[in-house]
């Protein structure tokens, strides 16, 4: 029955769209200034329907009701109920729905609260919008129903692979798709704003608070996955440079060089053009994104369950939505005249938009290389993440330079030259790495460079807080505190990759190993049987000799039965200062484990640092609205 | 102090770490660059397989022979092919890989510069 | 309308990048090293199984053609492949069949040959694995055919199928 339900509501959100596509025509063609009441009304009705759908889906998982499909894939009677929701979008079917609860959430929305902007402008954007979600519920409806039954009703599911059962986990893909997804709004207003001719100050101010949430969402987003891969995955590290994880990081460029773009564009209404087109690009690039990783054209640890016939779908979609973009724009486009100081905002805002750029081309080339080569020659390589750390990180270095020096030019021209006080903070952060360099132990020409910058914007964010607090600047705080995130960042992963070790060896229960100052003792192995899955257990003492105290860590190696996987278990010990990361694995037809301990400094501040960047964003959000 | 001598005297400590103790043979970093050809997207200093696991004793051995980073890399590449290894070597095949993201850089900075140039040509008349 | 170079440049982009994507998704496929043929074996010295005899590549130079073949006692589809390579030594004396043992104990492998027939001309141990790379090999079973150049000519990732012994006996005619 819910299968029915399911499918009757996703109908009507298809129906739905038409007749909002319908409507919004006929009403451009009406001389009213007010869009009719009646489009209100559809699109209130499409929200509701794709949000009943999609709580349709979610009770068929708490009710492990296997008369659906994606629920017998994807679920089990033993799991817990936290992860049983959760499993509703950790799958292809549920998470292309979510994909469309978002786009007519925000379709609606975007209607609604802008509502003091022009109406063929608002209609246009109704109408892209609405096509896009046509697009999706037609892909949905023929290739990915998550309301597919199958009779006979299964008796039990097949479960929900174990590494998804994680809390961060469950919040990452809405968290993510909110950027992801929440990006299409401003691609159907970029087409809406070239169809009306649009004034390019009130189309930037439309669409800005949109840019600023996906933004934030898709910086959380990105961070918690981040957090789980370095919790859950078991290796240790958080960035491996997979094409899943590149797919998400591609559009965040965009989105950020788009974020500072537009306050050029509403500032001075320049860059209109080039605003548009990042508008275009960013939904572009998500979708590209989702073809990447859905299509199973690349080889990933990430990967959905592969299936071309998606990749055809959604390549065909693709396709449509960048030459229809493409011809519009070039049917629309007027050439701009405009030039900047030097020595002006716009023109660092350019830069920041140069090194974006820069690196999402760089990600860009590095992800689709593979197949490029292989198609063309039939050879393999591998990209992996040597490749972007030699290209970028240097490149790393004059962002952060540029990033404390950038705000401290006024618009159109800087007044008055005030350079004496960077250079002290320069000389200041050199010295700082100078202590570090020497206390701490020494590190490449690149490393201090990187310390030296990083350092240095964290400094400069400081004196700025302190000069906006004074002058009670309430704008800058937000491009203040993702600065300072950013530098923190930096400084910490590098920290974090310059004193971590890493020891791997070979144990047998009740051996001994002495590795630097720590020494560490196998105590035992425990077996336990869980509710889904049997745990082999690693009783490890550590004996911390420089410090003088015992710490106890318990890696496990999991036996999941529905499916049937096999994962292992980091035992992470967290602190302010470091992480203590051990992980345990058998070495086939022995009794000896194979044993992996890490040190890892500072670790915590990483993710925290994240977190301040995107916490930017938010107060950004919040001041906007304290406007209004 | 002059405020000369203190720069000269950062850029005399910058130029030292110049030779830092880059000569640690970093195993780690050879474990990290190779791929493990089993798994899903793993390297073989993260994966727990067992080819991973006979991958790491023959680097092992070649590193107490005295050979180094890149003939181990070329040795395993003959073997295995280029997909082994996930920093992709500078040749015919893969120079577009290494140049284009440089071409796009100095291509947009000449964008800026462009815009820079005329605003000044502006200011001029 | 009037077309700009700028405008065809952006249209040539966009349609090589969706090509490139097409292509790259009817082309898909995991990455094996089958096509690794061409390449000469190294040096190697492996000693026997039963004793203290051992043979090096100066052994492939021996016969026309050598089936160098990984396996062991604990792996299942062994079992499967091994009546194939039983028929390619008993029926056929242009190819030379030698067994590599693979991460396996001395006992396990003898009643293994004893169980199921010992087509090897010689059987070799590798107890580490480590030789198994000088091979090119990354699991079991997996057999290459090698000429006396010491070239490698075939390589099979897997068990051998019915399929795949039918392409060596026209190989090795």
């Amino acid at each position: 029955m819910l299968s029915s339900i399911g499918i009757i509501l996703v109908f009507s959100i298809l129906a739905l769209s038409l007749f909002i596509i319908y409507n919004a025509y006929l009403d451009l063609k009406t001389p009213n200034q007010l869009v009719k009441k009646s489009i209100y009304k559809l699109s209130l009705f499409q929200t509701t329907f794709t949000i009943l759908s999609f709580f349709t889906l979610i009770i068929g998982f708490i009710n492990s009701d296997f008369s659906l499909i994606n629920v017998y894939e994807n679920s089990h009677t033993t799991k817990p109920l936290f992860y049983k929701i959760a499993g509703t979008w950790g799958n292809h079917e549920g998470s292309l729905l979510l994909w469309i609860n978002i786009l007519v959430l925000f379709s609606y929305l975007f209607l609604v609260f802008n509502y003091k902007h022009n109406k063929k402008f608002r209609l246009y954007t109704l109408i892209s919008q609405n096509f896009l979600i046509l697009g999706f519920v037609i892909f949905l409806l023929l290739n990915s129903n998550p309301f597919s039954s199958i009779y006979p009703v299964p008796l039990e599911g097949l479960g929900l692979n174990p590494i998804l059962q994680d809390p961060a986990l469950a919040i990452h893909p809405p968290l993510l798709y909110v950027g992801f997804v929440g990006c299409s709004i401003y691609f159907s207003a970029a087409m809406a704003s070239m169809l009306s001719g649009y004034n390019g100050k009130k189309f930037a101010s439309s669409i800005k608070s949109w840019v600023q949430i996906s933004w934030c969402f898709q910086t959380l987003g990105i961070t918690i996955g981040s957090i789980w891969a370095y919790y859950e995955l078991g290796w240790g590290g958080f960035w491996f440079w997979d094409p899943v994880e590149n797919a998400s990081l591609l559009p965040w460029f965009a989105i950020t060089a788009l974020m500072h773009s537009l306050m050029v564009l509403e500032k001075r209404n320049v860059l209109y053009a080039w605003v548009i087109i990042l508008c275009l690009l960013t939904f572009i690039l998500s979708v590209t994104g989702t073809f990447l990783v859905r299509s199973g054209i690349l080889n990933s640890v990430h990967t959905f369950a592969n299936d071309p016939s998606r990749g055809i779908y959604i390549l065909l979609f693709l396709s449509l939505m960048i030459f229809s973009s493409l011809i519009i724009f070039f049917k629309k486009y007027k050439k701009e005249s405009y030039s900047f100081n030097l020595k002006s905002r716009e023109t660092f805002i350019l830069v920041n938009n140069w090194f974006m750029a820069f690196f999402l081309i760089t990600v860009l080339i590095g992800t689709l290389y593979p197949i490029f080569l292989d198609v063309l020659t039939n050879l393999k390589i591998s990209v992996g993440p040597p490749f972007y750390n030699i290209v970028i990180i240097p490149l790393v270095v004059p962002l952060l330079f540029l990033m404390g020096i950038g705000p401290q030019f006024s618009w159109i021209k800087l007044k008055n030259k005030k350079f004496y006080k960077i250079i002290f903070l320069i000389l200041g952060a050199a010295l700082i790495n100078i202590f570090i360099y020497y206390f701490f132990g020494r590190y490449s020409l690149l490393t201090n460079l990187i310390f030296i910058a990083a350092i240095f914007l964290i400094l400069q964010s400081f004196v700025d807080i302190r000069k906006s607090i004074n002058k009670k600047i309430k704008f800058e705080y937000p491009r203040i505190i993702s600065h300072f995130g950013f530098g923190l960042l930096v400084f910490f992963i590098g920290i974090n990759h310059q004193y971590s070790f890493e020891e791997n060896f070979n144990l047998k229960v009740g051996e001994n190993k002495k590795i630097s100052n720590y020494e560490i003792y196998f105590k035992n192995i425990k077996i336990e049987q869980n509710k889904n899955y049997k745990a082999v257990i690693g009783n490890f003492k550590l004996f911390d000799l420089k410090n003088n105290f015992v710490q106890y860590l318990d890696p496990e190696i999991r036996i999941y039965s529905n499916p049937e996987t096999l994962t292992y278990e980091a035992a992470i010990k967290t602190k302010i200062t470091s992480d203590l990361y051990l992980t345990m694995s058998n070495v086939s037809r022995s009794d000896y484990y194979n044993i992996k301990f890490q040190n890892k400094p500072f670790m915590i501040w990483i993710w925290i640092s994240a977190l301040i960047i995107a916490f930017g964003g938010f107060v950004q959000l919040m001041l906007k609205k304290n406007e209004n | 102090m002059s405020l000369k001598k203190i720069i000269l005297l950062i850029y005399i400590l910058l130029i030292t770490s110049l030779f830092a103790d880059n000569n640690k043979f970093e195993v780690l970093e050879i474990y990290k660059n190779l791929r493990c050809l089993i798994c899903q997207g793993q390297s073989i200093a993260d994966s727990n397989s067992d080819f991973a696991a006979t991958i790491k004793l023959v680097v092992q051995d070649q590193i107490n022979e005295g050979k180094t980073k890149d003939e181990i890399y070329s040795f395993l590449i003959s073997k295995y092919g280029e997909w082994i290894v996930y920093q992709p070597t500078f040749n015919k095949n893969n120079f577009l890989l290494w140049v284009l993201p440089y071409l796009a850089f100095i291509l947009g900075g000449l964008i800026i510069f462009l815009i820079v140039r005329k605003n000044k040509h502006n200011q001029a008349q | 309308m009037k077309i700009s170079i700028s405008q065809i440049i952006a249209f040539s982009f966009v349609v090589f990048f969706l090509s490139i994507l097409w292509l790259g998704l009817k082309n898909n496929n995991n990455y094996d090293t089958k096509s690794l043929i061409g390449n000469k074996i190294s040096n190697f010295q492996l000693s026997s199984i039963h004793n203290n005899e051992f043979i090096s590549d100066q052994v492939l130079k021996e016969n026309k053609f050598t089936l160098i073949n990984f396996f062991a006692s604990w792996c299942a589809p062994c079992r499967a492949e091994h009546k194939y390579l039983l028929n390619l030594s008993n029926e056929n004396k242009e190819i030379k069949i030698i067994g590599i043992n693979f991460k396996d104990k001395k006992n396990n492998a003898i009643s293994f040959l004893n169980e199921l027939g010992n087509p090897y001309n010689f059987v070799a141990k590798d107890l580490d694995g480590k030789a198994s790379i000088l091979f090119g090999i990354y699991g079991i079973p997996e057999s290459i055919i090698v000429n006396n150049e010491l070239i490698i000519i075939k390589k099979i990732v897997g068990p051998i199928d019915q399929k795949q012994y039918e392409e060596i006996l026209r190989l090795i005619q």
